[in-house]
């Protein structure tokens, strides 16, 4: 192996792209988020919200705020109740941090990169034959988005070992509370994206990216709108965020992680906010064409008959900028709504997952499945 | 029987009956108000309440049309002009101060902050000044009853300027240089002009 091969070969493996992905986009991007709710949330209600740390003369509007966060909370005594299950305390924010940060394994975050094609052209007609080729998924199988589902799942044992470990009511009311909602929205969720799968034909998030092209009105949200609706919902409600923050449920039960303090609290915060930069990524991936940008192909755009070539390098940027760009905007999306509408009640949250979405997802994909059968 | 009877009647009193059963009179259909479709349905909901907030939120990115928040210690609001603050004496022309110590100002105090040691002036024409002149600015009501007082323009209140936060009591104690410091000339005319001032 040359010494080209062997960087090319180091970075095409799998940790290289997950840690690069993590540290690059994933860790930035949530930890600007717990600033950039606080400023949307008060520029929603006509407040200023906090724009005031600062390193010397710089501001930045406070964005400096995460920084300070997090110094905080490291510095933050670490209390842990004398009766709570030592091993299970500790254990509890790390299983709702992990399952999350895995799981961005399978979003593709770009096309396939030929590093030695950067500067030219590829032809659409017959694909080169590249020595080297970066694929930007980290982790490439058939059954991605139920690795997905099975991962995700596994951060609901972070939020109900958390509520029995504390050895305090509320935190195991807050537990409880978590595991029914999550199991029953993960019906819904699954159900709504069966219907994604009948169409497309595939659980593979890079081949669904592919089937939806760069054409706008192949997209999943224009082929499955139901089911992006009720995905939308259901993935909301499996962020444990307002309008379902019933097992944190500040008013009254303060939540699974009532005991924690310091930096264990603020993993379980960290844990909340990656969810909504997953989420996102999992809804821009199935329903808005993932890194397609509208309308260009691997040599340049193609509009009614007229195309611009445009070199490999720069359709690489445009169309990881284009999936950052959809997960960003379904972020604030998700702030929007979580500090829009109020919170159900736990009755409600039950009828609303039990008797609409679960109805709802099984008639979209008794629909989807009978058109598909005519069709 | 009757009581029992007749409590029924006035759990249901505000729903509108439509019909009674002949056979119990218990039994009657009545009208419920059920909520409305759109409130059933979240959606509509939805979209107009992220109407209502995405409109504020773009108003306040853009131009902070909504917000009236001021960002104190950078902007201040301007008190009224005859806002009462912290205490001042006044100076005559020669630079010294035009207290007389005439005692009227620690007579009036209702908060007995004040404190004034008199003693003799070279000056031929006015006989007293104040040798310690002392305010305790903790125990002052801000009442304005001193300047009120004063025959001769010494003390003032318009500096503007709020009681500080110290460390110790003795701190918040203003002596006479601090109160001088601050201190202007008075355009009132003062003392010496003879029973025709007047004209």
């Amino acid at each position: 192996m040359t010494t080209t091969d062997w960087i090319f070969w180091v970075l095409d493996s799998a940790a290289v792209k997950w840690v690069a992905l993590i540290m690059i986009f994933v860790m930035p991007v949530s930890s600007l988020l717990t600033w950039a709710e606080r400023r949307q949330s008060a520029m929603m209600q006509d407040r200023l919200g906090p724009n005031r740390a600062n390193i010397g003369s710089i501001k930045l509007w406070g964005i400096l705020h995460f920084i300070a966060d997090a110094i905080k909370m490291i510095f933050k005594e670490d209390f842990i109740p004398e009766k709570a299950h030592k091993g299970l305390f500790i254990l509890a924010p790390i299983l709702s941090l992990a399952p999350v940060f895995i799981a961005f394994a399978v979003i593709p975050f770009g096309p396939t990169i030929y590093p030695h094609e950067l500067g030219s052209v590829i032809p659409l007609s017959n694909p080169i034959e590249a020595e080297h080729a970066i694929n930007l998924q980290v982790f490439n199988v058939e059954w991605g988005l139920l690795f997905y589902f099975a991962i995700l799942t596994l951060a609901n044992y972070g939020s109900v070992l958390a509520g029995w470990a504390s050895y305090n009511k509320w935190a195991l009311l807050g537990g409880l509370r978590a595991s029914s909602q999550m199991m029953s929205y993960e019906v819904a969720m699954g159900l709504s994206l069966m219907g994604c799968f009948l169409v497309m034909g595939t659980l593979e998030p890079d081949a669904m990216v592919q089937w939806q092209t760069s054409n706008p009105a192949h997209w999943g949200i224009v082929v499955q709108p139901l089911a992006f609706v009720l995905f939308f919902t259901s993935a909301i409600a499996e962020t444990k965020r307002a309008p379902f923050d019933l097992p944190e449920g500040e008013p009254e039960i303060i939540g699974y992680f009532v005991e924690y303090s310091g930096m264990r609290w603020g993993m379980f915060f960290l844990a909340e906010f990656i969810e909504i930069v997953f989420i996102a990524a999992v809804i821009a991936t199935v329903f808005l064409g993932g890194y397609q940008v509208p309308f260009l192909e691997a040599d340049g755009f193609h509009f009614a008959g007229t195309s611009l070539a445009i070199s490999h390098g720069f359709v690489v940027l445009m169309q990881v900028g284009a999936l950052a760009t959809k997960i960003l905007f379904l972020c604030f999306a998700q702030l929007a709504i979580r500090w829009t509408l109020p919170r159900f009640r736990p009755d409600q949250l039950m009828d609303l997952g039990w008797k609409r979405l679960l109805p709802l997802a099984l008639f979209n994909l008794m629909l989807t499945a009978l058109v598909m059968a005519v069709l | 029987m009757g009581h029992h009877a007749e409590a029924p009647e006035e759990s249901t009193e505000a729903l509108l009956v439509l019909s009674v059963s002949k056979k119990n009179k218990n039994i009657r259909t009545v009208q419920v108000n059920r909520p409305e479709p759109e409130q059933v349905n979240f959606l509509p909901a939805l979209a107009k309440g992220l109407g209502i907030t995405l409109k504020h939120f773009f108003g306040n990115v853009v131009a902070r049309k909504h917000t009236e928040t001021m960002q104190y210690p950078e902007e201040t609001k301007a008190y009224p002009e005859r806002n009462r603050g912290l205490h001042r004496l006044m100076l005559r022309e020669d630079d010294t101060e035009r207290c007389v110590a005439c005692m009227c100002c620690p007579t009036v105090c209702p908060a007995n902050c004040i404190t004034i040691v008199p003693a003799e002036r070279d000056d031929a024409g006015i006989e007293k000044r104040p040798a310690i002149f002392e305010i305790d600015e903790l125990r002052c009501v801000v009442c304005g009853l001193c300047v009120e007082s004063c025959p001769c323009d010494a003390i003032r209140m318009d500096t503007g300027v709020h009681a500080t936060a110290v460390e110790h009591r003795h701190e918040s104690v203003m002596d006479k240089s601090a109160l001088l410091k601050s201190g202007t000339k008075s355009i009132a005319v003062q003392g010496g002009t003879g029973p025709n001032w007047r004209k």
